[in-house]
């Protein structure tokens, strides 16, 4: 395990706010870089937009109202839907570029070591704790084994399922023969028909807006719970480690 | 063997005039997207080129392809599409029966080794042997995977043949699949459509026997120049999809009006077609201009793809059917008292917990 110079602890005392022993210390770990911050937040406020807008696209808001020459409305949905989906795309492939040149937190959400024994007891032991089966648990620096899981499965693969059917949907309308449709056309076909795979794109959606779900959740009771600065490490980069 | 006949011949025998032949050429050039400078070639192969034998092979199908054939809007088509190919065998429409006709199968196969075109209406199911489906007294995959063997091209008329269409729908009880599955040697050209339009088909044949080469194919196997762009992107309603303008009712004032649609569950943003340029019926009309959203006859699995008057599908859990917003509000519901009932708990747990405050292990740095 390549230990680099942002892992390195800074150690400072703790106040005896609770009647604890006097030793105590919170420990800070640099985590998560500005950039990764700001993909970050940058992501949740795109895939917020991009199911609000997806959604409209699917089942569209009451008729407008007026002479048709003066109004875009669904083409205006459309539009913010494609200008997220591309600044989406770019970001996941900006992310991607970093977790290959920077350390090992930022590739974390990338891949999960299921040949790893140890890997697998770790996993288990969080399940325990989250099903109130132990008192305590591991605590890592970066993400614990189960939310890098859930990170795995249903974020990274889950939004990289999206850029693809998104492109391949919109490489319809691009055309045959355009950038989108010799690049990505192929998940048209891959999942047999136009309708299958807007089908797709919208139950994709659900997993993205279920992870949102159980990753807000998550954070929340990892930070009271787990009595780590889960939520502020996502601002201010710093995880600190109340003991 | 005799000198086969061409088109010209065969038309100026039938009593076609010159002229009427000169502007079904010129038709035909355009409805191919060809420059008006290619209609004389047009003329040019019809009156020198032999007729490319043709045989019309019938499966699992309720023949709606062929009725729709000879209603293409020409009125020369049924002179001259029909002759323009040498229809040696179609079992619908031909007078010969028995022994003998089967016979003109095998004759053609063996006089026309790689030089026939076989044309595929409805498809084979393979369930049981075959047997759902027997011609000629033995199981029609038998005589598809023959003919096709020895045949230049197959050309999958319809959505039966491209797609496997109604007989393949969920649960597919003969097991009806797509004639591409069987035939997997030869070129495959999908022209589907529940029926596919009268002017494509003729269209299609056209160019292979003026061009004597295939159409280009999409991705999906079907000519380009007929299935490349949705129904949605030519269609004239599309400025009030593009407004937010909907119907939201069959009767209301909207539907009058001509809005779009899409609410109403119509598959022209789904469906690739050429209905919404050639239209039906000599050009009279197509479903969205007559008020009916597409249904996606065209496209795989429009079957499965219902219900045709709503815009999500429903998609099959365990044999529980909704749509996807249904599926989510569920598991939706699940997830929030879950998570509230977790939170709960938790709470709990930890207000019970008097060693809350120690310390937990020292954290580790994860795996690389």
């Amino acid at each position: 395990m390549a230990t680099d110079s942002s892992t390195v602890p800074h150690i400072a005392p703790a106040p005896d706010a609770h009647g604890g022993e006097a030793h105590r210390h919170l420990t800070s770990y640099y985590v998560y870089e500005a950039p990764v911050r700001l993909w970050h937040w940058l992501t949740a406020i795109l895939v917020f937009g991009l199911s609000v807008t997806g959604y409209l696209i699917a089942v569209p808001p009451v008729s407008a109202e007026g002479d048709t020459n003066d109004l875009f409305r669904m083409g205006t949905i459309r539009e913010l839907h494609f200008i997220a989906a591309y600044l989406l795309a770019i970001g996941m492939a900006w992310r991607g570029y970093w977790a290959i040149v920077h350390g090992q937190h930022a590739r974390q959400i990338y891949y999960v070591p299921f040949w790893s024994l140890e890997w697998w007891k770790e996993v288990w032991g969080m399940v325990r704790w989250y099903l109130f089966l132990a008192k305590k648990h591991e605590r890592w620096v970066g993400h614990n084994p189960l939310a890098r899981a859930s990170m795995f499965g249903m974020f990274t693969l889950g939004s990289t399922f999206m850029v693809l059917t998104g492109f391949g949907l919109y490489a319809e309308q691009a055309g045959l023969g355009s950038w989108q449709d010799t690049l990505f056309g192929w998940t048209l076909s891959l999942f047999g028909s136009s309708m299958a795979l807007r089908t797709w794109h919208h139950v994709g959606m659900y997993l993205l807006l279920l992870f949102s779900a159980a990753h807000i959740y998550a954070a929340v009771r990892d930070d009271i719970m787990g009595r780590v600065s889960t939520i502020s490490s996502m601002i201010s980069g710093w995880r600190t480690f109340r003991d | 063997m005799a000198r086969v006949e061409t088109f010209y011949e065969l038309l100026r025998r039938q009593g076609v005039s010159r002229r009427s032949f000169t502007k079904f050429c010129s038709l035909t050039a355009a409805s191919l997207g060809l420059a008006p400078a290619l209609a004389p070639k047009v003329a040019h192969a019809m009156e020198t080129k032999p007729r490319i034998p043709v045989l019309w092979l019938h499966g699992l199908e309720c023949t709606c392809c062929s009725e729709s054939f000879i209603r293409s809007a020409h009125p020369l088509v049924k002179d001259v599409v029909l002759s323009m190919i040498s229809l040696d065998y179609d079992d619908t429409i031909m007078a010969a029966a028995g022994h003998q006709a089967e016979k003109c199968l095998e004759d053609i196969r063996t006089e026309y080794k790689g030089k026939y075109l076989l044309c595929v209406e409805g498809n084979p199911p393979i369930g049981k042997d075959g047997e759902y489906c027997i011609v000629g007294g033995r199981p029609f995959v038998d005589q598809l995977t023959d003919m096709a063997k020895d045949a230049m091209a197959v050309v999958s008329w319809g959505s039966c043949a491209s797609w496997g269409c109604v007989q393949a729908a969920k649960p597919n009880p003969t097991h009806a699949v797509p004639v591409h599955e069987i035939v997997k040697d030869k070129p495959v050209i999908k022209v589907p459509g529940c029926p596919p339009i009268a002017e494509v088909m003729t269209g299609v044949v056209s160019y292979i026997v003026t061009f004597d080469r295939l159409p280009e194919l999409d991705r999906q196997g079907r000519p380009k120049m007929f299935y490349s762009q949705r129904i949605h992107d030519k269609c004239y309603r599309r400025p009030h999809f593009d407004a937010g303008q909907f119907v939201e009712a069959w009767d209301d004032e909207n539907a009058r009006k001509g809005y779009c649609l899409y609410k109403m569950g119509c598959r022209g943003p789904t469906t690739y077609n050429a209905c919404s340029v050639t239209r039906w019926n000599e050009g009279v009309s197509f479903p969205i201009q007559s008020g009916h959203g597409c249904i996606g006859c065209s496209e795989n699995d429009f079957w499965d793809n219902g219900p045709f008057y709503e815009r999500l599908t429903n998609i099959s859990v365990f044999g529980a059917e909704a749509n996807a917003d249904q599926w989510a509000a569920r598991v939706g519901v699940g997830v929030g008292v879950g998570v509230a009932a977790h939170a709960a708990v938790s709470a709990a747990v930890r207000m019970t917990d008097k060693e809350r405050h120690k310390s937990p292990p020292m954290p580790k740095g994860g795996h690389e």
